[in-house]
């Protein structure tokens, strides 16, 4: 009895299934007239990471508004794509499903993407962090972009320098090597202001560790540090304790004002916006890649945002400005030299 | 080298270390409790993520921190009843339904996120709290009275782990259940009875450790927030023999070496970064191995138990 | 065999699936929760796996880790230790190939490629080798040493892609992507169907399910494996030498595990880079409980598990849900594909007659007692 009930289930359940499979023709296609501008973006780990992932996700949520909404701007998104297969399977099936841009929000995507850019000559990609558009291998449908992320760096090192009064300050990294950028752009930023204050740098060894980056800036905080900046979606728990100790926080990538409303003072931010806006204008016009951009603040691609709940020193907010103009105006070449130790 | 001498600094990393082993702590003696029953439960990851988020969110909506532990308490038991009913009931490979829990506590919690909160926000969590007079103590008050409440708390249940298992009734049924099942069974314990429980300690005490991240340490919660801490945790039990003690000891161990690597880092001592942050988990197996006695587990580890076999 | 028992045999095998079927219907809840279309959802599902040549070969790419890892846990599993550490062997083994075709790339391709393949192997043995020595000889238990091993070799891979492997080409370039330089296209395994990633790998896999189940039921090796696994005690009063036999499954899970890490490096990516892995050794665990811990039972599960994970990728893209909702899933399906197997255990015991290899070898119990005793 107890079988023949277990076999009427099994029937049940692959008719159930077969349904499932049966009904599905259709959607997927693309629609006809008047139809949106379709862009796909694949990214390796949250659309809510409050780093390099959500940074391009709002980009791309504000140049659909600018457009006019759904009807003039269609995004699809696969997040949490940190495996690399996963993520080519994704971008080959948004090539396959007629996408006009398809975005591989990472530098481990690269081959990937120029494996699938060969295949679909018709679809435009991009991928970053990079430079390379793939021209030199006669791929003419890839854009590529970066940010200057030593620039914000600077930037945030002066504000640092000038807002440390134990002239300590904290820097908690994810993997070392890894957003070095950022990092050396920060220490020549301090340096340029107080040559002699000291700049604590620490890895936790990954980028999603945010208990020991809680720790970190604990231990910088007890070793004198009154600053803090960090780089990676592991830093929301170091800005947690910020805020408990009332350190100050710099913040990078996306917005991180609302997690530390009282200690975030500055905040760089990538704006891909503009680049997004770009690759559509130039895809309309038929040129499907070939261009490689860079996030600055000449070209508005990075934003220094004060956070407007605190109150700042006008010092400290005229020299970010004029550290600003001055990197904007090639006066200062935010980029570490490493002396002989 | 020097700097990494003075007392300050040393204060610095046992003050830390203290800290650091607050989250293993309460997950590795929940563990503890399962695993002397003879449930060996993988998912205790998952059980923290799922802890870490609810905790975080009865706090969001504005309610009360120690309402969030509660809240954290109740879910976890939950996630504990969960397990319990797969690996008891079911009689499921233990090591393989760990990671079918973690994998689910992973996934929900991290959907309820976006679909509850939706972007990472701060909260205002439990706060540092000196405890009077004893902290005063020069070195050792900073380091031991200076943390906020779910640190305290964690540390006072090593004592109260110890005594119920090794002191009350349901500890001895637990030791039986876990080293011979079907001699307890015979004396009347109920083997699946003993077993849902310890599974329901450890389930509530996974999610408050997950509670202590995310309105203790942090005040925040974030997809994967753990990133692993409960493997680890799982680890310790192994470590510490299935005594509480060195449950205590190997989560000591950890976060020390963890908070001296960070301190390594943050003094600009010249060890490779690349070394450091590999450093918790090799002094664990390297201490591990010199000190390893050869303690009795329990017998019934990680082996389902049906009536009549 | 009579109808009836051929009936059962095939409910048996058909469990997990069923299983998997019924926590896909489940987890409707969850999509009820995000205001997904339970139908629209899973038939994307099923089409995203199955629908077509992308998809089918999507699952295969994805079922050759999942199965040669899967292999290496039903060894472990037979000789009665836990392996967790799948992750870090996939990740030693990969960054051993690409360290060795890359540094002697100048060699013959039919030189170069089984080489690359043996170093993969063999850095995952020693890998894995090692919690098996210390288990064996000091009694740590291997749960916390592969737990411990996988968080070393991440950030082995993390040093070794920014350092001494970086690829020679981006540093010139001042470009600083984490990934090795590319190995020979010579050595590349070849792709089986053009324009995917359906590579030459998949054979080698099953091949050495072939190979794994004739190790485990057809040597003298195996059947000790297994006997120390079954009974430690037993096993040791019959004069086998537990320690040996506990180490040699752990090293040989673990070399499988590596193998699965050069393959992918071979086959997928043709170089080392961040995201090689992701979870396959988490995954490949799953899909030898598919399987039923049994080596020619991991081809069908390996498939199958790949294609759900294919198959929810494909889902989070057609209804635009959270990645976390494949993985929230992927828990459910486990959690009754691992609770189904009450009902096989229950019959089992009714039948005479069985031919032994399906029972569920006895995890990782007491091993450690006859090893202490030792």
């Amino acid at each position: 009895m107890l079988r023949r009930i277990r076999i009427l289930t099994l029937i049940f359940l692959l008719l159930l299934a077969g349904c499932g499979r049966s009904d599905d023709n259709g959607d997927g296609e693309v629609n006809g007239e008047g139809k949106p501008f379709r862009i796909a973006i694949i990214m390796p780990s949250s659309t809510t990471d409050i780093a390099w992932s959500q940074s391009m996700f709002d980009s791309l949520i504000a140049v659909q508004a600018e457009m006019g909404g759904e009807d003039a701007l269609k995004i699809a998104y696969s997040e949490g794509m940190f495996r690399v297969t996963d993520a080519s399977a994704a971008i080959r099936d948004y090539a396959s499903e007629g996408f006009d841009l398809v975005i591989a929000h990472g530098a481990q995507y690269g081959n990937s993407v120029f494996e699938v850019a060969t295949d679909f000559t018709e679809t435009s990609f991009a991928w970053g962090t990079s430079s390379d558009t793939g021209a030199d291998k006669g791929i003419e449908n890839v854009f590529a972009y970066g940010a200057v992320a030593n620039e914000g760096g600077y930037v945030n090192g002066v504000v640092a320098a000038m807002l440390s009064q134990n002239d300590v300050i904290g820097v908690i990294g994810p993997v070392a090597g890894d957003a070095k950028l950022y990092i050396d752009g920060f220490v020549k930023g301090v340096n340029d202001v107080k040559p002699h204050a000291q700049v604590n740098i620490s890895y936790t060894g990954s980028f999603s560790d945010t208990t020991l980056a809680a720790e970190a800036a604990h231990v910088h905080i007890q070793a004198g540090a009154d600053v803090l900046t960090g780089s990676a979606q592991q830093v929301v728990g170091a800005i947690g304790v910020a805020s408990e100790n009332d350190v100050a926080w710099l913040g990078t990538q996306s917005d991180q004002i609302s997690l530390g409303p009282d200690v975030v003072v500055t905040n760089q931010i990538y704006n891909w916006a503009n680049v997004v806006t770009d690759m559509i204008s130039k895809i309309e016009k038929g040129e499907l890649g070939g261009t490689a951009y860079s996030l600055t603040f000449a070209n508005d691609g990075l934003r220094l945002e004060f956070n407007e709940n605190i109150e700042i020193a006008d010092e400290v907010k005229a020299a970010a400005r004029t550290a600003i103009e001055d990197i904007k105006s090639g006066d200062v070449d935010p980029v570490l030299i490493e002396e002989d130790k | 080298m020097d700097e990494l001498f003075t007392i300050s600094t040393l204060i610095g990393i046992l003050h830390s270390c203290v800290r650091l082993a607050t989250p293993y702590l309460f997950a590795s003696l929940g563990e503890t409790f399962g695993q002397r029953s003879g449930v060996l439960n993988l998912g205790v990851d998952g059980i923290m993520l799922m802890g870490a988020f609810f905790a975080f969110y009865a706090v969001f909506e504005g309610h009360n921190l120690w309402v969030g532990v509660l809240v954290a308490i109740v879910v976890g038991i939950m996630m504990g009843l969960l397990k319990a009913f797969v690996s008891v009931t079911m009689q499921s490979l233990q090591g393989i339904s760990g990671i079918g829990l973690y994998l689910f506590g992973l996934g929900l919690s991290s959907l309820l996120f976006k679909t509850l909160i939706g972007s990472v926000e701060g909260v205002s969590g439990f706060r540092q709290l000196a405890i009077p007079l004893l902290s005063d103590i020069p070195g050792l008050g900073h380091i031991l009275f200076n943390h906020n409440a779910l640190v305290y708390l964690a540390y006072l249940m090593v004592p109260v782990s110890w005594f119920v298992i090794n002191r009350t009734t349901l500890g001895l049924k637990i030791r039986a259940v876990g080293h011979n099942p079907e001699a307890a069974d015979t004396l009347g314990v109920s083997v699946n009875g003993v077993r849902y429980t310890t599974l329901m300690i450890g389930g509530a005490l996974a999610a408050v450790a997950g509670a202590s991240l995310s309105i203790g340490l942090q005040n925040v919660f974030q997809e994967n927030m753990t990133n692993g801490l409960g493997f680890i945790a799982v680890a310790l039990v192994y470590f510490g023999s299935w005594r509480t003690v060195g449950v205590l000891g190997g989560s000591l161990l950890f976060s020390l070496v963890n908070a001296l690597q960070l301190w390594v880092q943050a003094l600009d001592i010249p060890v490779p970064s690349e070394v450091a942050v590999m450093m918790p988990y090799i002094m664990t197996i390297v201490v591990l191995a010199f000190t390893a006695r050869q303690i009795q587990k329990p017998a019934a580890l990680a082996r389902s138990y049906e009536r009549g076999e | 065999m009579n109808t009836r028992l051929f009936l059962a045999k095939l409910i048996d095998i058909l469990l997990p699936v069923l299983a998997m079927v019924v926590a896909l219907v489940v987890g409707v809840l969850l999509l009820f929760l995000l205001g997904t279309d339970p139908f629209e959802a899973y038939s994307a599902l099923i089409r995203g796996a199955l629908g077509n040549v992308s998809g089918i070969t999507q699952t295969l790419t994805k079922a050759t880790p999942l199965l040669l890892v899967g292999l290496g846990i039903c060894i472990a599993f037979r000789g009665g230790v836990i392996n967790i550490g799948g992750e870090g062997q996939i990740v030693v083994g990969a960054l051993a190939a690409t360290a060795f075709g890359v540094g002697f790339g100048n060699m013959p391709a039919l030189i170069l490629l089984p080489l690359t393949l043996i170093s993969g192997a063999a850095a995952g043995l020693i890998w894995g080798g090692i919690p098996g020595l210390l288990k064996a000889r000091l009694g740590v238990n291997e749960i916390l040493t592969t737990v411990m091993m996988n968080q070393i070799a991440l950030r082995l891979m993390n040093f070794l892609l920014r350092g001494p492997l970086l690829d020679p080409e981006h540093v010139a370039a001042g470009t600083s992507i984490p990934q090795s330089a590319a190995l020979p296209e010579s050595i590349w395994l070849p792709r089986l169907v053009p324009r995917t990633l359906f590579h030459g790998g998949a054979i080698l896999a099953v091949l050495l399910a072939l190979a794994v189940y004739f190790l485990l039921w057809r040597t003298t090796i195996g059947y000790r494996i297994r006997a120390v696994g079954l009974n430690p005690h037993a096993s040791r009063y019959a004069g086998i030498p537990v320690a040996k036999y506990v180490t040699l499954s752990l090293a040989l899970s673990g070399m499988l595990c590596g193998l699965a890490g050069a393959v992918e490096v071979l086959g997928v990516h043709h170089r080392m880079l961040e995201g090689l892995s992701g979870g396959y050794g988490f995954s490949g665990i799953v899909a030898a409980l598919f399987g039923k811990l049994h080596p020619l039972g991991a081809i069908p599960a390996s498939a199958l598990f790949g294609a759900l994970l294919v198959g929810a990728d494909k889902m989070q893209r057609a209804v635009q849900v959270p990645s976390a909702l494949a993985i929230a899933l992927q828990g459910l399906v486990v959690l009754f594909v691992v609770s189904s197997d009450l009902y096989v255990r229950r019959r089992t015991r009714r039948r005479v007659g069985d031919d032994g290899s399906a029972g569920p070898p006895a995890t990782e119990g007491g091993t450690r007692d006859a090893v202490a005793e030792a």
